[in-house]
């Protein structure tokens, strides 16, 4: 390490300006290894993650990320490549976004694809923000609103907010799909675009959805795709084919790359070719010198995220995709609707799945209801008991059309024997919340923080 | 769960109390229950005028934020200052001291379409 990265030194360089210099060394750079390493596996064992146990989150996709993604953005010439190195000395980098903006354009049956976006919210205002450009263009600029419904992801109406459109709330039906008669309602000449995710977030595919694409185009508005539950229909269906105009994804979730928790992450979109000159540059382009940068147009919406947008988690989805192949993507699909399936036939036996009379695809919703109105156990309860065993906990109150929701997401990087464990858990807690209530509402005791006061927390929140 | 007697109610869980010109406007019992505590309210300025059944407020609670809709037109005339400081106040009173907004109706034919307490309770009862 350099004398300058060392404070444990560097505090002492007294050609450095006084200002400049610590007053005293960092502890990092004083302690030795051993106690270095203890304090940050310790640190790492007060988490519940998805490389300690299974984590059923729904609507988060919690797959396993596999190491292979991790090995190869540690690579050099990845790792070490600077945003500012003439494009001849990264061809190897250019090919590997060339190569995923290909094969995403290919699964989502979209035109273009547009890699900078640092994460699915900032994907969803980057192409909202084209698709008021889109209608700016067209001088079509009456429409600010988006149509959003009632059960769709919190982003969605939050990002229609920040591109500085009005949110129309669209009613779901009794079956927990989109109301048609609701939406033709709502549909005018203000209407820019409805937000849909397919499958929905009651685990339920939008069968209507051929329907609902020719009623919002025929209003003149754009459909968009919310990506985030795109694992249930990888190489199966794709968001272009049923009429979808717009698409995020979120590398995150489907495709493998460790979820952010608010560090850099990447949700890219992808357009039809009507929308991809709004879309930001500078573009990448395939010249006779190899793969080069060209400026946007003046009709893009310009520049979204620095050089390449979060280069490192792009690479990690690359190599997911290289690994599956198109069989394997395909198997992705099939086995998270698989394993889901499975277990909302499990749980249905504990738990009632109220829109789970027919088949769900990769996640569904189980209400504790019945055991708040019996037992005084909510869904919270049994959120925070199943962290005691070590598991991390469902989606708990979403979507709201369920009370009391448990939103449950197996993905297909789990093996039938850790679902029945999962089950005999579920029946565990269940039974238990008849015969011990307390031990639910007392939960957790085996973790390192106990029940924390939420309600405190966003009453008188200490910011700093 | 008692429903006060004298208030009509949305299919959207709000209440209204008439009192000659104006309306004073909450959120019912059962929404609150639904959402648990309540930890931000979001008010109108006084003055912004409001067509029934658009979005008048918003309220966050631990488990979502959810519109509160007016259930008459009108125009606002008075918040209820006091959740700022004390939001609780919703899930303590929210036929009392929790109310949100008052309203100056622009239109009292508007109230024929809300429900009574006994058309209420039984609307409730049927939710899932």
């Amino acid at each position: 390490m350099s004398l300058w990265f060392d404070t444990a030194r560097s505090h002492r360089i007294t050609s450095l300006p006084g200002h400049l210099r610590r007053r005293a060394p960092l502890l990092i750079d004083v302690l030795p290894e051993n106690d270095l390493v203890r304090h940050h596996v310790n640190l790492s064992r007060k988490n519940l993650c998805v490389d300690s146990s299974f984590y059923p989150l729904g609507s988060c996709t919690m797959k396993y990320s596999s190491k292979a993604g991790e090995a190869a953005a540690a690579e050099r010439g990845f790792f070490q490549a600077h945003p500012w190195q003439p494009d001849t000395e990264v061809q190897g980098v250019l090919a590997v976004l060339a190569e995923l903006q290909a094969d995403l354009a290919a699964l989502t049956g979209m035109d273009a694809v547009c890699l900078y976006p640092a994460a699915g919210a900032h994907g969803e205002l980057c192409a909202l923000k084209a698709a008021r450009q889109y209608f700016r263009l067209k001088k079509d600029t009456g429409r600010l609103e988006v149509l959003v419904p009632e059960n769709a992801h919190g982003t969605n109406p939050a990002s229609a907010s920040m591109a500085g459109l009005r949110v129309v709330v669209v009613k779901m039906n009794s079956a927990g799909r989109v109301d048609l008669p609701d939406l033709r309602a709502k549909l005018s000449n203000r209407t820019a675009v409805l937000m849909l995710t397919n499958p929905n977030t009651l685990g339920l595919f939008e069968t209507d959805i051929e329907s609902i694409a020719r009623e919002v185009h025929a209003a003149g508005g754009l459909l968009y795709y919310d990506g985030a539950n795109l694992n249930a229909i990888l190489g199966r269906v794709r968001p272009g084919d049923m009429g979808f105009d717009m698409v995020h994804v979120n590398l995150h979730k489907t495709f493998s790359i460790p979820h952010g928790a608010g560090g850099p992450g990447a949700g890219p979109i992808g357009v039809k070719a009507h929308l991809a000159p709004c879309l930001p540059g500078p573009y990448l382009t395939k010249s006779m010198f190899g793969h080069v940068w060209t400026p946007a147009g003046t009709e893009s919406i310009g520049r979204f995220h620095s050089a390449y947008g979060n280069f490192l988690n792009l690479m990690k989805a690359w190599v997911y995709l290289r690994l599956l192949g198109d069989d394997g993507a395909r198997r992705v699909s099939l086995a998270a609707v698989l394993n889901a399936n499975y277990l909302q036939e499990k749980i249905k036996q504990i738990l009632p799945v109220p829109y789970g009379a027919g088949r769900c695809m990769h996640e569904f919703v189980a209400s504790a209801q019945t055991i708040k109105e019996n037992f005084g156990v909510s869904a919270m309860d049994i959120a925070k008991r199943i962290l005691d065993e070590g598991i991390y906990a469902p989606t708990v109150y979403f979507p709201l059309l369920v009370r009391e929701a448990l939103m449950i997401e197996p993905t297909e990087t789990e093996r039938r024997e850790t679902l029945d464990h999962f089950v005999a858990l579920m029946k565990l807690i269940v039974e238990e919340a008849a015969a011990h209530p307390d031990r639910l509402h007392d939960a957790p005791v085996r973790q390192p923080v106990r029940r924390v006061d939420e309600v405190r927390a966003a009453r008188h929140p200490i910011l700093k | 769960m008692s429903i006060p007697e004298d208030l009509k109610y949305t299919k959207d869980h709000e209440w209204v109390r008439l009192n000659g010109k104006t309306g004073l406007i909450g959120i019912t019992k059962f929404a609150v229950d639904q959402l648990g505590d309540i930890v931000h309210a979001d008010l109108p300025s006084p003055g912004r005028s409001v067509k029934q059944h658009d979005p008048i407020a918003s309220i966050e609670s631990v488990k979502a934020v959810s519109d509160v809709f007016c259930p008459v037109s009108g125009k606002v005339v008075r918040v209820n200052l006091n959740l700022a400081p004390s939001p609780e106040t919703v899930n303590l009173d929210p036929y009392g001291d929790g109310w949100m907004v008052e309203v100056e109706l622009s239109n009292s034919s508007e109230i024929a379409s809300l429900m009574s307490a006994a058309d209420y309770q039984q609307f409730t009862a049927g939710h899932k």
